[in-house]
Protein backbone atom coordinates (compact mmCIF):
# COMPACT_ATOMS: atom_id res chain seq x y z
CA UNK A 1 0.00 0.00 0.00
CA UNK A 2 1.63 3.04 -1.53
CA UNK A 3 0.59 6.35 -0.36
CA UNK A 4 -3.06 5.31 0.44
CA UNK A 5 -4.00 3.23 -2.29
CA UNK A 6 -5.18 -0.41 -2.31
CA UNK A 7 -5.28 -2.72 -4.78
CA UNK A 8 -8.95 -4.37 -5.15
CA UNK A 9 -9.78 -7.53 -7.58
CA UNK A 10 -13.03 -6.83 -9.63
CA UNK A 11 -15.12 -10.14 -8.42
CA UNK A 12 -18.39 -9.10 -10.08
CA UNK A 13 -19.74 -6.95 -12.86
CA UNK A 14 -22.83 -6.10 -13.41
CA UNK A 15 -24.42 -3.88 -16.11
CA UNK A 16 -27.24 -1.78 -14.66
CA UNK A 17 -28.30 0.45 -17.80
CA UNK A 18 -27.57 1.07 -21.66
CA UNK A 19 -24.69 3.01 -20.09
CA UNK A 20 -23.95 1.96 -17.00
CA UNK A 21 -22.21 -1.01 -14.86
CA UNK A 22 -21.97 -1.68 -11.06
CA UNK A 23 -18.30 -3.38 -10.05
CA UNK A 24 -17.87 -5.30 -6.93
CA UNK A 25 -14.44 -5.29 -5.75
CA UNK A 26 -12.61 -7.16 -3.45
CA UNK A 27 -9.88 -4.74 -1.58
CA UNK A 28 -7.59 -6.35 1.43
CA UNK A 29 -7.08 -3.75 3.87
CA UNK A 30 -10.34 -2.17 3.01
CA UNK A 31 -11.51 -0.76 7.03
CA UNK A 32 -14.85 -0.04 5.66
CA UNK A 33 -17.27 2.99 5.00
CA UNK A 34 -19.83 5.19 5.96
CA UNK A 35 -22.92 5.19 3.60
CA UNK A 36 -22.13 8.78 1.09
CA UNK A 37 -18.44 8.04 0.92
CA UNK A 38 -16.52 7.47 -2.51
CA UNK A 39 -13.16 6.06 -3.88
CA UNK A 40 -10.64 7.33 -6.09
CA UNK A 41 -9.89 4.72 -8.11
CA UNK A 42 -6.41 5.18 -10.27
CA UNK A 43 -5.78 3.72 -13.61
CA UNK A 44 -2.38 3.01 -15.21
CA UNK A 45 -1.53 2.88 -19.16
CA UNK A 46 1.57 0.65 -20.02
CA UNK A 47 3.63 4.11 -20.52
CA UNK A 48 2.90 5.35 -16.94
CA UNK A 49 0.18 7.55 -17.91
CA UNK A 50 -2.32 7.46 -14.88
CA UNK A 51 -6.22 8.63 -14.87
CA UNK A 52 -7.64 9.34 -11.43
CA UNK A 53 -11.21 9.39 -10.87
CA UNK A 54 -13.87 9.84 -8.19
CA UNK A 55 -16.85 6.86 -7.69
CA UNK A 56 -18.99 7.08 -5.11
CA UNK A 57 -20.04 3.38 -3.32
CA UNK A 58 -23.27 1.96 -3.16
CA UNK A 59 -22.16 -0.54 -0.52
CA UNK A 60 -21.35 0.46 3.36
CA UNK A 61 -20.26 -2.26 5.18
CA UNK A 62 -17.20 -3.62 6.88
CA UNK A 63 -16.54 -6.00 4.86
CA UNK A 64 -13.54 -6.46 2.15
CA UNK A 65 -15.61 -6.24 -0.97
CA UNK A 66 -17.38 -2.82 -1.93
CA UNK A 67 -19.18 -1.98 -5.26
CA UNK A 68 -19.75 1.25 -7.16
CA UNK A 69 -21.29 2.30 -10.40
CA UNK A 70 -20.07 3.63 -13.47
CA UNK A 71 -21.82 5.54 -16.29
CA UNK A 72 -20.07 5.43 -19.27
CA UNK A 73 -19.84 9.56 -20.78
CA UNK A 74 -19.35 9.93 -24.23
CA UNK A 75 -16.69 11.85 -23.92
CA UNK A 76 -14.92 9.90 -21.35
CA UNK A 77 -11.53 8.20 -20.42
CA UNK A 78 -12.01 6.18 -17.85
CA UNK A 79 -15.80 5.94 -17.43
CA UNK A 80 -15.95 3.85 -20.83
CA UNK A 81 -12.56 1.29 -19.64
CA UNK A 82 -14.81 0.76 -16.67
CA UNK A 83 -18.01 0.14 -18.14
CA UNK A 84 -16.74 -1.89 -21.39
CA UNK A 85 -13.27 -2.96 -20.44
CA UNK A 86 -13.17 -4.07 -17.16
CA UNK A 87 -13.19 -8.17 -16.44
CA UNK A 88 -13.68 -10.09 -13.47
CA UNK A 89 -9.89 -10.85 -12.39
CA UNK A 90 -8.49 -7.53 -13.39
CA UNK A 91 -7.01 -5.42 -10.28
CA UNK A 92 -7.89 -1.75 -9.99
CA UNK A 93 -6.14 0.66 -7.26
CA UNK A 94 -8.61 2.00 -4.99
CA UNK A 95 -8.00 5.52 -2.05
CA UNK A 96 -10.99 5.46 0.12
CA UNK A 97 -13.14 6.00 2.08
CA UNK A 98 -13.23 9.64 1.06
CA UNK A 99 -15.54 12.56 2.40
CA UNK A 100 -17.34 12.96 5.94
CA UNK A 101 -19.33 15.33 4.80
CA UNK A 102 -21.82 13.82 2.36
CA UNK A 103 -22.65 11.19 5.06
CA UNK A 104 -25.63 8.93 6.20
CA UNK A 105 -24.79 7.34 9.80
CA UNK A 106 -27.47 5.53 11.67
CA UNK A 107 -27.09 7.35 14.76
CA UNK A 108 -29.05 9.94 12.45
CA UNK A 109 -32.59 10.45 14.01
CA UNK A 110 -34.81 12.82 11.64
CA UNK A 111 -35.73 11.80 8.65
CA UNK A 112 -34.02 11.90 5.24
CA UNK A 113 -34.91 12.85 1.60
CA UNK A 114 -32.47 11.85 -1.11
CA UNK A 115 -32.44 13.12 -4.19
CA UNK A 116 -30.84 11.65 -7.34
CA UNK A 117 -29.89 12.69 -10.58
CA UNK A 118 -28.83 9.57 -13.11
CA UNK A 119 -25.78 7.88 -11.17
CA UNK A 120 -25.95 10.33 -8.69
CA UNK A 121 -28.04 7.65 -6.68
CA UNK A 122 -25.27 5.76 -6.24
CA UNK A 123 -24.64 7.03 -2.72
CA UNK A 124 -27.86 7.34 -2.02
CA UNK A 125 -28.36 3.52 -2.71
CA UNK A 126 -25.63 3.33 0.45
CA UNK A 127 -27.28 5.14 2.67
CA UNK A 128 -30.98 3.02 2.03
CA UNK A 129 -28.70 0.11 2.41
CA UNK A 130 -27.15 1.28 5.76
CA UNK A 131 -30.80 2.28 6.93
CA UNK A 132 -32.21 -1.15 5.94
CA UNK A 133 -29.19 -2.70 7.93
CA UNK A 134 -29.54 -0.27 10.95
CA UNK A 135 -33.58 -0.80 11.38
CA UNK A 136 -33.97 2.75 11.25
CA UNK A 137 -37.70 3.95 12.13
CA UNK A 138 -37.33 7.76 11.01
CA UNK A 139 -38.66 7.69 7.26
CA UNK A 140 -36.07 7.87 4.25
CA UNK A 141 -37.40 8.39 0.90
CA UNK A 142 -35.77 8.91 -2.16
CA UNK A 143 -36.72 10.95 -5.52
CA UNK A 144 -34.77 9.24 -8.36
CA UNK A 145 -34.87 11.58 -11.58
CA UNK A 146 -33.46 9.75 -14.72
CA UNK A 147 -33.99 9.21 -18.30
CA UNK A 148 -35.97 6.50 -18.69
CA UNK A 149 -37.26 3.09 -16.27
CA UNK A 150 -34.10 1.65 -18.17
CA UNK A 151 -31.66 4.25 -17.11
CA UNK A 152 -32.19 3.45 -13.42
CA UNK A 153 -29.18 2.20 -11.41
CA UNK A 154 -29.68 -0.68 -8.88
CA UNK A 155 -33.39 -0.96 -10.08
CA UNK A 156 -34.32 -4.09 -9.56
CA UNK A 157 -33.08 -3.44 -5.43
CA UNK A 158 -35.14 -0.20 -5.57
CA UNK A 159 -38.00 -1.96 -6.67
CA UNK A 160 -38.48 -4.18 -2.77
CA UNK A 161 -37.93 -0.65 -1.21
CA UNK A 162 -40.83 1.58 -0.08
CA UNK A 163 -40.56 5.08 -0.26
CA UNK A 164 -39.16 5.84 -3.52
CA UNK A 165 -40.43 8.04 -5.74
CA UNK A 166 -39.41 8.33 -9.72
CA UNK A 167 -39.54 11.45 -12.08
CA UNK A 168 -38.31 10.67 -15.62
CA UNK A 169 -36.81 12.91 -17.86
CA UNK A 170 -37.29 11.13 -20.99
CA UNK A 171 -39.96 8.47 -21.38
CA UNK A 172 -42.26 7.15 -18.51
CA UNK A 173 -43.84 3.73 -18.20
CA UNK A 174 -47.54 2.88 -19.41
CA UNK A 175 -49.73 4.54 -17.02
CA UNK A 176 -47.88 6.69 -14.96
CA UNK A 177 -48.84 9.55 -13.65
CA UNK A 178 -46.21 11.75 -14.21
CA UNK A 179 -45.47 12.79 -17.35
CA UNK A 180 -41.70 13.43 -18.77
CA UNK A 181 -40.16 15.82 -17.71
CA UNK A 182 -37.30 17.49 -15.41
CA UNK A 183 -37.82 17.87 -11.32
CA UNK A 184 -39.73 21.05 -11.09
CA UNK A 185 -40.14 22.57 -7.90
CA UNK A 186 -44.29 21.66 -7.99
CA UNK A 187 -42.85 18.48 -8.21
CA UNK A 188 -40.39 18.59 -5.09
CA UNK A 189 -43.07 20.13 -2.72
CA UNK A 190 -45.27 17.19 -3.86
CA UNK A 191 -42.63 14.24 -3.60
CA UNK A 192 -40.59 14.97 -0.80
CA UNK A 193 -40.55 15.54 2.57
CA UNK A 194 -41.50 19.21 3.83
CA UNK A 195 -39.02 21.67 5.52
CA UNK A 196 -41.80 21.43 8.90
CA UNK A 197 -40.20 18.41 8.91
CA UNK A 198 -36.86 19.29 9.61
CA UNK A 199 -35.38 16.50 7.49
CA UNK A 200 -31.55 15.97 6.14
CA UNK A 201 -31.58 16.53 2.52
CA UNK A 202 -28.70 14.58 0.05
CA UNK A 203 -28.95 16.03 -3.31
CA UNK A 204 -26.46 14.33 -5.88
CA UNK A 205 -26.57 14.35 -9.74
CA UNK A 206 -25.01 16.45 -12.42
CA UNK A 207 -23.94 20.06 -11.42
CA UNK A 208 -26.80 21.42 -13.11
CA UNK A 209 -29.21 19.36 -11.85
CA UNK A 210 -28.29 19.77 -7.64
CA UNK A 211 -27.90 23.63 -8.07
CA UNK A 212 -31.47 23.50 -9.52
CA UNK A 213 -32.56 21.60 -6.87
CA UNK A 214 -30.91 22.47 -4.14
CA UNK A 215 -32.07 26.73 -5.04
CA UNK A 216 -35.96 24.80 -5.39
CA UNK A 217 -35.57 23.37 -1.93
CA UNK A 218 -34.51 26.66 0.21
CA UNK A 219 -37.65 28.55 -1.80
CA UNK A 220 -39.30 26.13 -0.43
CA UNK A 221 -38.08 27.02 3.33
CA UNK A 222 -35.49 23.97 3.67
CA UNK A 223 -32.09 25.36 5.56
CA UNK A 224 -29.60 25.36 3.15
CA UNK A 225 -27.13 23.92 5.52
CA UNK A 226 -29.66 20.69 6.21
CA UNK A 227 -29.33 20.20 2.13
CA UNK A 228 -26.07 18.38 1.85
CA UNK A 229 -25.26 18.08 -2.15
CA UNK A 230 -22.90 16.71 -3.90
CA UNK A 231 -21.64 17.05 -7.75
CA UNK A 232 -20.88 14.76 -10.33
CA UNK A 233 -18.72 15.67 -12.79
CA UNK A 234 -16.44 14.84 -16.00
CA UNK A 235 -15.03 11.62 -17.99
CA UNK B 1 -19.68 25.78 -19.94
CA UNK B 2 -17.52 24.96 -17.29
CA UNK B 3 -19.05 22.76 -14.72
CA UNK B 4 -17.57 23.05 -11.62
CA UNK B 5 -17.70 20.12 -8.76
CA UNK B 6 -17.48 20.84 -4.99
CA UNK B 7 -14.99 20.29 -2.37
CA UNK B 8 -16.01 16.40 -2.20
CA UNK B 9 -13.96 15.58 -5.20
CA UNK B 10 -11.05 16.95 -3.61
CA UNK B 11 -11.04 14.61 -0.82
CA UNK B 12 -8.36 12.39 -2.27
CA UNK B 13 -6.12 15.40 -2.98
CA UNK B 14 -6.94 16.51 0.26
CA UNK B 15 -5.83 13.41 1.91
CA UNK B 16 -2.45 13.39 0.38
CA UNK B 17 -1.20 16.59 2.42
CA UNK B 18 -3.46 16.85 5.51
CA UNK B 19 -3.68 14.15 8.47
CA UNK B 20 -7.82 15.23 8.74
CA UNK B 21 -10.75 15.46 6.20
CA UNK B 22 -10.84 18.86 4.72
CA UNK B 23 -13.54 18.39 3.18
CA UNK B 24 -15.62 18.40 6.80
CA UNK B 25 -13.09 21.22 7.68
CA UNK B 26 -14.77 24.36 7.94
CA UNK B 27 -13.00 27.48 6.03
CA UNK B 28 -13.43 31.27 6.44
CA UNK B 29 -13.25 32.98 3.07
CA UNK B 30 -10.86 35.95 3.56
CA UNK B 31 -12.57 37.85 0.96
CA UNK B 32 -16.23 37.67 2.11
CA UNK B 33 -15.84 36.31 6.15
CA UNK B 34 -18.37 33.51 5.03
CA UNK B 35 -17.28 30.14 6.76
CA UNK B 36 -18.71 26.87 5.52
CA UNK B 37 -17.57 23.64 5.40
CA UNK B 38 -14.51 23.50 2.47
CA UNK B 39 -17.32 20.53 0.90
CA UNK B 40 -19.44 23.09 -0.10
CA UNK B 41 -17.18 24.58 -2.15
CA UNK B 42 -16.72 24.83 -5.52
CA UNK B 43 -13.98 23.65 -7.37
CA UNK B 44 -12.89 23.97 -10.68
CA UNK B 45 -11.65 20.84 -12.63
CA UNK B 46 -8.09 21.42 -14.08
CA UNK B 47 -5.79 18.73 -14.33
CA UNK B 48 -2.95 20.33 -12.87
CA UNK B 49 -3.98 22.91 -11.21
CA UNK B 50 -7.04 22.81 -8.63
CA UNK B 51 -8.85 26.04 -7.85
CA UNK B 52 -11.29 26.22 -4.96
CA UNK B 53 -14.14 29.02 -5.01
CA UNK B 54 -16.33 30.47 -2.53
CA UNK B 55 -19.48 29.34 -2.85
CA UNK B 56 -20.97 32.48 -1.61
CA UNK B 57 -18.36 35.19 -3.27
CA UNK B 58 -16.29 33.25 -6.14
CA UNK B 59 -13.48 34.35 -5.09
CA UNK B 60 -10.32 32.09 -4.70
CA UNK B 61 -9.87 30.24 -1.85
CA UNK B 62 -7.09 27.66 -2.31
CA UNK B 63 -5.30 26.54 -5.59
CA UNK B 64 -3.10 23.02 -5.49
CA UNK B 65 -0.98 22.42 -8.04
CA UNK B 66 0.53 18.78 -8.78
CA UNK B 67 3.67 18.83 -10.19
CA UNK B 68 6.46 16.04 -10.37
CA UNK B 69 8.75 17.36 -8.16
CA UNK B 70 6.50 19.24 -5.67
CA UNK B 71 2.67 20.40 -4.90
CA UNK B 72 2.20 23.59 -4.32
CA UNK B 73 -0.49 24.63 -2.52
CA UNK B 74 -1.76 28.54 -1.76
CA UNK B 75 -4.00 28.88 0.78
CA UNK B 76 -3.74 32.43 0.56
CA UNK B 77 -7.83 33.23 0.00
CA UNK B 78 -8.58 31.36 3.77
CA UNK B 79 -8.56 33.19 6.65
CA UNK B 80 -8.13 30.64 9.01
CA UNK B 81 -9.91 26.49 9.09
CA UNK B 82 -11.58 25.03 11.89
CA UNK B 83 -10.98 21.50 12.07
CA UNK B 84 -13.21 19.14 13.91
CA UNK B 85 -11.57 17.33 17.10
CA UNK B 86 -10.79 13.27 15.85
CA UNK C 1 4.97 1.68 -7.37
CA UNK C 2 1.83 1.70 -9.22
CA UNK C 3 -0.09 -1.08 -10.66
CA UNK C 4 -0.91 -1.21 -14.35
CA UNK C 5 -4.26 -1.34 -15.71
CA UNK C 6 -4.72 -3.99 -18.04
CA UNK C 7 -6.35 -2.95 -20.90
CA UNK C 8 -6.57 0.69 -19.88
CA UNK C 9 -4.50 3.54 -22.13
CA UNK C 10 -6.44 6.64 -21.87
CA UNK C 11 -7.16 9.03 -24.49
CA UNK C 12 -5.25 8.70 -27.70
CA UNK C 13 -1.50 9.91 -27.15
CA UNK C 14 -0.15 9.93 -30.65
CA UNK C 15 3.50 10.81 -30.68
CA UNK C 16 4.50 13.70 -33.12
CA UNK C 17 7.32 15.22 -34.29
CA UNK C 18 5.63 18.06 -35.02
CA UNK C 19 5.12 18.70 -30.93
CA UNK C 20 6.82 19.89 -28.22
CA UNK C 21 8.58 17.52 -25.92
CA UNK C 22 5.73 15.98 -23.78
CA UNK C 23 2.86 17.01 -25.58
CA UNK C 24 -0.29 14.78 -27.77
CA UNK C 25 -2.17 15.55 -30.06
CA UNK C 26 -5.17 16.13 -28.90
CA UNK C 27 -8.62 15.72 -31.39
CA UNK C 28 -11.44 17.83 -28.96
CA UNK C 29 -10.54 20.98 -27.30
CA UNK C 30 -11.04 20.39 -23.92
CA UNK C 31 -12.12 23.32 -21.37
CA UNK C 32 -10.20 23.70 -18.73
CA UNK C 33 -11.16 27.04 -16.52
CA UNK C 34 -9.92 28.31 -12.71
CA UNK C 35 -13.43 29.87 -12.60
CA UNK C 36 -17.20 30.50 -13.53
CA UNK C 37 -17.41 31.81 -17.38
CA UNK C 38 -18.09 35.40 -16.90
CA UNK C 39 -21.08 36.21 -18.63
CA UNK C 40 -20.51 39.37 -21.64
CA UNK C 41 -22.08 41.12 -23.95
CA UNK C 42 -20.32 42.90 -26.61
CA UNK C 43 -22.08 46.09 -26.14
CA UNK C 44 -20.33 45.99 -22.61
CA UNK C 45 -16.96 45.03 -23.85
CA UNK C 46 -14.58 46.98 -23.77
CA UNK C 47 -10.53 46.46 -24.07
CA UNK C 48 -7.99 48.76 -22.18
CA UNK C 49 -4.26 49.03 -22.38
CA UNK C 50 -2.54 50.64 -19.31
CA UNK C 51 0.59 52.30 -19.13
CA UNK C 52 2.72 54.63 -17.40
CA UNK C 53 1.45 57.94 -18.21
CA UNK C 54 -1.73 57.19 -19.07
CA UNK C 55 -3.55 54.34 -21.65
CA UNK C 56 -6.38 53.68 -24.47
CA UNK C 57 -9.51 51.81 -24.23
CA UNK C 58 -11.83 50.47 -26.97
CA UNK C 59 -14.94 49.53 -27.27
CA UNK C 60 -16.20 46.59 -29.28
CA UNK C 61 -16.72 48.33 -32.37
CA UNK C 62 -13.36 50.42 -31.99
CA UNK C 63 -11.47 48.03 -31.70
CA UNK C 64 -12.95 45.97 -34.67
CA UNK C 65 -11.41 49.25 -36.74
CA UNK C 66 -7.89 48.61 -35.99
CA UNK C 67 -8.45 45.35 -38.81
CA UNK C 68 -8.46 41.90 -38.08
CA UNK C 69 -6.65 38.92 -39.22
CA UNK C 70 -6.51 35.45 -40.30
CA UNK C 71 -4.55 33.65 -37.99
CA UNK C 72 -3.64 29.38 -38.86
CA UNK C 73 -1.59 27.96 -35.70
CA UNK C 74 -0.90 25.32 -33.14
CA UNK C 75 -1.39 25.47 -29.59
CA UNK C 76 0.21 23.45 -26.47
CA UNK C 77 -1.44 23.13 -23.15
CA UNK C 78 0.63 22.83 -20.26
CA UNK C 79 -1.50 19.76 -19.46
CA UNK C 80 0.10 18.06 -22.04
CA UNK C 81 -2.40 18.05 -25.34
CA UNK C 82 -1.76 19.92 -28.50
CA UNK C 83 -3.80 21.19 -31.52
CA UNK C 84 -2.03 21.83 -34.70
CA UNK C 85 -3.05 23.93 -37.43
CA UNK C 86 -5.84 25.48 -35.42
CA UNK C 87 -7.80 28.84 -37.17
CA UNK C 88 -8.57 32.19 -35.50
CA UNK C 89 -9.69 35.55 -36.98
CA UNK C 90 -8.52 38.48 -34.49
CA UNK C 91 -6.28 41.72 -34.16
CA UNK C 92 -3.39 41.43 -33.76
CA UNK C 93 -1.74 43.26 -30.96
CA UNK C 94 0.66 45.10 -33.01
CA UNK C 95 -1.99 47.26 -34.35
CA UNK C 96 -3.02 47.74 -30.80
CA UNK C 97 0.81 48.81 -29.57
CA UNK C 98 0.53 51.04 -32.44
CA UNK C 99 -1.50 53.45 -30.49
CA UNK C 100 -0.32 52.54 -27.42
CA UNK C 101 3.32 54.78 -25.71
CA UNK C 102 5.08 52.97 -23.56
CA UNK C 103 8.42 52.25 -21.84
CA UNK C 104 7.71 49.90 -19.73
CA UNK C 105 8.26 45.77 -21.37
CA UNK C 106 6.83 43.32 -19.20
CA UNK C 107 2.78 42.98 -19.77
CA UNK C 108 -0.32 41.70 -17.24
CA UNK C 109 -3.22 40.37 -18.84
CA UNK C 110 -6.55 40.65 -17.11
CA UNK C 111 -9.56 38.90 -17.74
CA UNK C 112 -13.10 39.52 -16.72
CA UNK C 113 -13.37 37.23 -14.02
CA UNK C 114 -9.93 37.61 -12.56
CA UNK C 115 -7.53 35.73 -13.92
CA UNK C 116 -4.22 37.02 -14.34
CA UNK C 117 -0.86 36.04 -16.43
CA UNK C 118 1.80 37.81 -17.21
CA UNK C 119 3.86 38.26 -20.67
CA UNK C 120 7.11 40.40 -21.96
CA UNK C 121 5.70 43.03 -24.48
CA UNK C 122 7.98 41.53 -26.96
CA UNK C 123 6.15 38.45 -26.83
CA UNK C 124 3.15 40.02 -28.30
CA UNK C 125 4.68 41.85 -31.11
CA UNK C 126 5.60 41.15 -34.23
CA UNK C 127 3.13 38.68 -35.28
CA UNK C 128 3.38 36.76 -32.26
CA UNK C 129 0.12 37.36 -30.70
CA UNK C 130 -3.90 38.45 -31.31
CA UNK C 131 -6.99 39.15 -29.63
CA UNK C 132 -9.04 36.74 -31.15
CA UNK C 133 -12.82 36.66 -31.37
CA UNK C 134 -13.10 33.79 -34.11
CA UNK C 135 -12.24 30.45 -33.72
CA UNK C 136 -12.49 27.62 -36.82
CA UNK C 137 -15.04 30.18 -38.97
CA UNK C 138 -17.51 30.60 -35.82
CA UNK C 139 -17.23 33.35 -32.85
CA UNK C 140 -15.12 32.36 -29.85
CA UNK C 141 -17.98 30.50 -27.60
CA UNK C 142 -17.84 32.00 -24.41
CA UNK C 143 -16.57 28.63 -22.60
CA UNK C 144 -13.58 29.10 -24.91
CA UNK C 145 -12.98 32.57 -24.12
CA UNK C 146 -15.87 34.51 -26.29
CA UNK C 147 -16.14 36.56 -27.15
CA UNK C 148 -12.51 37.70 -26.86
CA UNK C 149 -9.39 36.10 -25.58
CA UNK C 150 -5.75 37.08 -26.35
CA UNK C 151 -3.66 33.97 -27.91
CA UNK C 152 0.11 33.93 -27.82
CA UNK C 153 0.71 30.51 -29.16
CA UNK C 154 4.29 30.06 -29.06
CA UNK C 155 3.81 30.01 -25.06
CA UNK C 156 1.84 27.55 -23.19
CA UNK C 157 -1.91 27.94 -23.68
CA UNK C 158 -2.23 29.36 -20.24
CA UNK C 159 -0.14 32.34 -21.13
CA UNK C 160 -3.69 33.63 -23.50
CA UNK C 161 -6.11 34.85 -21.35
CA UNK C 162 -9.79 34.25 -22.07
CA UNK C 163 -11.99 36.96 -21.60
CA UNK C 164 -9.56 39.19 -21.93
CA UNK C 165 -10.30 42.65 -20.13
CA UNK C 166 -6.86 43.94 -20.90
CA UNK C 167 -3.37 44.69 -20.57
CA UNK C 168 -1.38 46.59 -18.11
CA UNK C 169 2.37 47.27 -18.47
CA UNK C 170 4.81 45.96 -15.96
CA UNK C 171 8.17 47.71 -15.27
CA UNK C 172 8.82 44.21 -13.99
CA UNK C 173 8.29 40.61 -15.49
CA UNK C 174 5.51 40.06 -11.95
CA UNK C 175 3.78 36.58 -12.05
CA UNK C 176 0.25 36.28 -12.79
CA UNK C 177 -2.23 33.88 -11.07
CA UNK C 178 -0.86 30.38 -12.14
CA UNK C 179 2.94 31.55 -12.16
CA UNK C 180 2.62 32.68 -8.62
CA UNK C 181 1.40 29.34 -7.86
CA UNK C 182 3.83 26.83 -9.79
CA UNK C 183 3.50 27.89 -13.41
CA UNK C 184 6.90 29.16 -15.00
CA UNK C 185 7.41 32.56 -15.27
CA UNK C 186 8.06 32.32 -19.60
CA UNK C 187 6.27 28.97 -20.68
CA UNK C 188 8.27 28.05 -23.91
CA UNK C 189 6.70 24.55 -24.70
CA UNK C 190 9.73 23.56 -26.65
CA UNK C 191 12.01 23.89 -23.53
CA UNK C 192 9.58 21.95 -21.56
CA UNK C 193 8.97 25.30 -19.60
CA UNK C 194 5.91 24.54 -17.37
CA UNK C 195 6.45 24.68 -13.82
CA UNK C 196 9.40 26.51 -11.99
Amino acid sequence: MTGGWLVGTVVETRTETPSGRSLVIDVPGWTGNIAGQHVDVRLTAPDGYQATRSYSLASADDSTRVQLAVDRLPDGEVSPYLVDGVEIGDQLELRGPLGGWFVWRPTETRPVQLIAGGSGVVPLVAMLRARAVAGTTAPMRLLYSVRTPGDRFFADELETLDGIDYAYTRQVPDGFARPPGRVTPEDLARLTIPASENPAVFVCGPTGFVETVARALVDLGHDPLQVKTERFGGA
Amino acid sequence: MTQPLDGNALAGTFSELFRFDMTVTEGECRHCNDVTVLARALVYPDPTGFVMRCCSCDEVLLTILVTEKRTWLDLSGIAGLRIPQP
Amino acid sequence: MAIFTRGFTGRSREADPDLPPGQYLADDFPVLSAGPTPKLDRADWTFSVQTETGGVKWTWDEFMELGAEDVHTDIHCVTRWSKLGTTWRGIPLDAVFDAVETEREFVMQYSYGGYTTNVPLEDLLDGKAWIAFEYEGELLAPEHGGPARLIVPHLYFWKSAKWIRGLVMQEQDEPGFWEQNGYHLYGDPWREQRYW
